[in-house]
């Protein structure tokens, strides 16, 4: 038939090509998409990089209080441990807190929006308005809550920093797959013999992802915001371990004198936060305009 | 003295995206007398909206660029107009109808306030005159003036067009360009509002460019035709001379590509292959490759429109053969 | 005895909203022939696209029997129903929008011949794609190509493709070609034409351009807000039209044609009537320019008033003279 005209667009990308080059033009989304990369493997390998018993939490009362200097470039705090190893060993926490927490949020919450969107009815009703109300208590008061109950424990941090991020979840994926579902090729598939289960899974829900990707990466970054709200309130994770809201919390005696002990971890929270940050609107852009395609 | 409404000369629009340039518009000359309707045919991308969209400059630039010889409306040189000026022109010289009926209309202003803003910003009257006239407008398109203080979502499609076309004629422009004007209408509304446009034409002796691809509308509603491929016209005519006297290959194969009700012969012709891509325009003339005519130096060299007879007009290369003719002329002599 | 392969008695699907119950599709029957093509054309809101689907249960009907084959389809459970599938497919209007956006060519195509186990093996499955996209006229080339990539045409074609995909025996077309570009319509009409007559296959063809379905269907029905008005053989209804309606819709279309003398165009007053909670008079009665006091009082029943010829009309026996 057609032989020598060519064919209408010449670009053989997929979508997911064509939104890592949109991404890889959008220079504040590639600054924080290294930041990120960097923490990543900071995290990954900080037990090679330092000893955990001499370098994190290792006392040496006689190199206590000492400011940023060629040893310590940071400084040290008032047990003499080093603030830059564990300021660095603190990434272990926020990543996984970050990463464990987004995920409880998002299997749940996708999940549950993902059943009112399709289904309708009264189960939609349902998930919703318990989505409300989960959603109007204030996010510290839930964790606060949680943590209380349930003991002070890593884990328990990241339960309830999860439990938080649910209710956006939940929203995103509802409203998502409400536009997806009045397309024709959902009716499609039906037509060619898919059962629901099937069709949510293999046809709605990945046309869903966009919205969701960027939804997880933003929700890392309050995630790790919140962890260290509550370590600073003492809820978090338990003293020795590194965690930067500790060691917000614990620099806030000496902050008159020794104000580098409260200034790092406050860089270091600020920078992975940013970085996330544009990292998830530079994902939104490169991801939008394919969706208006 | 009866000056020529419309003089558009070697208008050329590109779009430039980060990758490629579209070129949607290659060189289009337009004529247009007073009281006159031409339709301008085309498919999908043959540059039709862009050519409309120019004439009111609303084209976006950047992306697109709009180059363009000459182009006067009732002798009045657009090109040359800033801003301000252009405002003024665009409702009382020149209107536009465009294509969706449901999206044109501004969900959140009665249909009576949005043709009486026409009216305010074109012409010298207070609120109520302006508010009469455009109760005088809906009378005018077959609404009854009492619906001016109901809002869009109260009407259906084809009454949404009926109010889109009293906006558009609420100043009386002499130029009104209509853009797929019936496409998302039913059959039967459409043939209520092309009734209709025949009738406002005739009162206010408007010249009107009717942007179409269903050649039915335009045996119904035009004095000539123009047909677009490719950024480019490549056949133009009265009615009678494009329809019984066709010259062009790819006017031949729209015909034949139409079921037509009163022939209900067994297959279509269609054209094969498809509209070439405006980012990678072939060297020769666009539709050689899909050309049941095309010769070698179809593919070399670009037509342009030569004069047969009069008013009608061809781009095909293969004419420089005297003894050429396609299927549909011979047919129809 | 003809072999009748569909039959539907007394659709109805009903739409309950805010304002009252939708008659979307109001006691609609008719029955068609193996091998044949029934076209349903009205304007929107007639109800053509959801007969279409209530007919394959894409959307339950409301009340109402779908014969399929021997079978009585509106009883089976969702499980069964799903086992019908392969053998009743549809086509959809929209080339965008009907096709998965994260599937490539072939990934939608083979879909079904997976999901339904119709082939199992990995490279039967490839060679039988490479098949059905020869059928339907798409390079071999585009197998791994997404659906943003291709023009409208090409989209249609995969549509096709994928419909064909189970071996079906009848398929539901519901506006194949109102998206597309004259030219292009032209090419996919001969493809639906020649797998028509290649593969024996029984359509429904809706749509609302009246001459695209002179070419390719041999029964018309014509419907109006929800109700079957007049169905007949394709040339019986463009030569002899009874319902004033059928006629109205025969009038309004451009002919494009110059020079030749044109009958006095129809013209319909007033807009279409809602569908919601409709009185019980002749739906079309309030736009019809020949109307009797019957019309106002009750809906008119379907008549067979000439051989195959059916109309839903009081004042029948005016028009059939002319």
């Amino acid at each position: 038939m057609a032989k020598t005209v060519k064919n209408a667009p010449r670009k053989a990308r997929s979508q997911m090509a064509e939104v890592l080059h949109q991404f890889r033009k959008n220079k504040g989304a590639m600054l924080g998409g290294m930041i990120v990369l960097v923490i990543i493997f900071i995290a990954v390998f900080a037990d090679f990089l330092l000893d955990y018993d001499t370098q994190v939490i290792g006392q040496n009362l006689a190199e206590r209080l000492q400011s940023p200097n060629a040893n310590h470039w940071f400084g040290t705090d008032e047990l003499g441990r080093d603030i830059f190893c564990r300021i660095l060993y603190g990434t272990r926490f926020s990543c996984s807190v970050g990463l464990v927490a987004v995920t409880i949020g998002l299997v749940i919450g996708v999940t549950l929006g993902a059943i009112a969107g399709f289904f309708g009815g009264w189960l939609e009703e349902l998930i919703m308005r318990c989505t409300d109300i989960l959603g109007a208590v204030p996010n510290m008061l839930m964790a606060i809550v949680i943590v209380s109950v349930l003991g002070q424990s890593i884990w328990n941090l990241m339960l309830a920093v999860g439990i938080t991020s649910v209710p956006q979840f939940v929203r995103i994926t509802r409203a998502a797959v409400l536009t997806v579902r009045n397309q024709e090729y959902v009716e499609a598939s039906k037509a060619i013999g898919l059962n629901n289960r099937k069709i949510i899974f293999k046809h709605i829900l990945p046309n869903c992802l966009s919205p969701i990707i960027v939804q997880a990466t933003l929700r890392v970054a309050s995630a790790i915001i919140s962890a260290s709200s509550l370590s600073f309130l003492g809820l978090g994770v338990p003293a020795p371990s590194p965690e930067w809201g500790a060691l917000l919390s614990g620099g806030r005696k000496y902050i008159r004198d020794y104000s580098y002990m409260t200034l790092f971890p406050g860089l270091a929270i600020m920078i992975t936060v940013l970085a996330l940050n544009l990292m998830g609107d530079g994902l939104r852009d490169a991801l939008d305009p394919k969706l208006k395609k | 003295m009866a000056e020529n409404v419309l003089e558009l000369k070697n208008l050329r629009v590109k779009y430039e995206l980060e990758e490629d340039t579209v070129e949607a518009v290659n060189g289009v000359n337009i004529q247009l007398k007073q009281g006159e309707t031409l339709g301008l045919v085309g498919e999908t991308g043959a540059g039709k909206t862009t050519t409309a969209l120019s004439l009111l400059r609303l084209i976006d630039s950047p992306p697109g660029v709009m180059e363009c010889d000459k182009m006067e409306i009732c002798g009045e040189d657009v090109l040359g107009m800033n801003e301000s000026e252009l405002e003024h022109i665009r409702g009382t010289l020149v209107s536009m109808i465009f294509q969706d009926p449901m999206t044109s209309l501004n969900p959140v202003f009665t249909v009576g306030q949005q043709i009486a803003e026409s009216l305010l910003r074109h012409e010298k009257v207070n609120h109520e005159e302006a508010w009469k006239k455009a109760e005088d407008m809906l009378e005018l398109v077959g609404i009854p003036r009492e619906r001016a203080i109901e809002y869009p979502h109260q009407f259906s499609g084809g009454m949404k067009q009926r109010v889109i076309i009293a906006i558009a004629l609420a100043c009386s422009p002499k130029l009104l360009i209509a853009d797929e004007p019936t496409t998302a209408l039913d059959v039967t509304i459409q043939a209520q509002i092309l009734h209709l446009m025949r009738e406002l034409k005739e009162k206010k002796n408007t010249s009107v460019i009717m942007i179409t691809h269903d050649l039915g509308i335009v045996a119904e509603t035009c004095d000539r035709v123009a047909v677009m491929y490719a950024g480019k016209i490549i056949e133009e005519g009265t009615l009678d001379e494009v329809f019984n006297h066709t010259l062009h290959p790819y006017t031949e194969g729209l015909f034949n590509s139409l079921p037509n009700i009163k022939n209900r012969t067994a297959r279509l012709r269609p054209i094969h292959g498809l509209m070439p891509d405006p980012t990678d325009l072939p060297e020769g003339c666009a539709f050689a490759p899909r050309c049941n005519y095309a010769t070698e130096a179809c593919k070399k060299r670009r037509p342009d429109l030569v004069t047969f007879t009069g008013t009608h007009k061809a781009a095909c290369l293969a004419y420089e053969d005297k003894d050429f003719h396609i299927e549909r002329g011979k047919k129809n002599g | 005895m003809a072999d009748t392969i569909l039959e539907v008695k007394n659709l109805k699907k009903y739409f309950k909203t805010a304002r009252g119950t939708l008659h979307a599709v109001d006691d609609v029957s008719f029955t068609i022939e193996r091998g044949k093509t029934l076209g349903i054309v009205g304007e929107s809101g007639c109800g053509k696209s959801t007969t279409g689907r209530a007919i394959l249960r894409l959307l339950e009907p409301t009340s109402g029997k779908v014969v399929f084959d021997g079978k009585d389809i509106t009883s089976l459970s969702a499980a069964e129903m799903r086992k019908m599938r392969s053998d009743m497919q549809i086509i959809f209007q929209d080339p965008f929008s009907s096709l998965d956006p994260r599937k490539t060519v072939s990934q939608t195509i083979a879909e079904p011949i997976i999901e339904n186990k119709i082939l199992k093996d990995k490279k039967a499955i490839e060679a039988r794609v490479k098949e059905l996209m020869e059928t339907v006229g798409l390079a071999q080339r585009l197998v791994n190509t997404y659906p943003h990539e291709l023009d409208g045409g090409r989209r249609q074609r995969i549509g096709i493709a994928r419909a064909l995909a189970m071996n079906p025996k009848f398929i539901v077309c519901d506006e194949p070609v109102s998206a597309l570009d004259v030219s292009i319509q032209a090419q996919i009409l001969n493809l639906l034409q020649d797998l028509k007559e290649q593969m024996g296959l029984t359509f429904i063809f809706i749509t609302h351009d009246l001459s695209v379905v002179n070419h390719f269907a041999d029964e018309i029905a014509v419907m109006y807000l929800g109700q079957l008005i007049e169905k007949a053989p394709t040339e019986e209804l463009f030569d002899h039209p009874i319902h004033p309606y059928t006629r109205a819709l025969l009038s309004a279309i451009p002919i494009p044609e110059v020079g030749i003398s044109r009958p006095e165009r129809i013209l319909l007053k007033g807009e279409i009537s809602s569908p919601i909670d409709p009185p019980d008079e002749c739906r079309f009665a309030k736009r019809c320019i020949y109307t009797c006091d019957q019309c106002h009082q009750s809906c008119p029943k379907l008549m067979e008033v000439r051989p195959g010829h059916f109309v839903s009309c009081h004042l029948w026996k005016d028009f059939l003279s002319e």
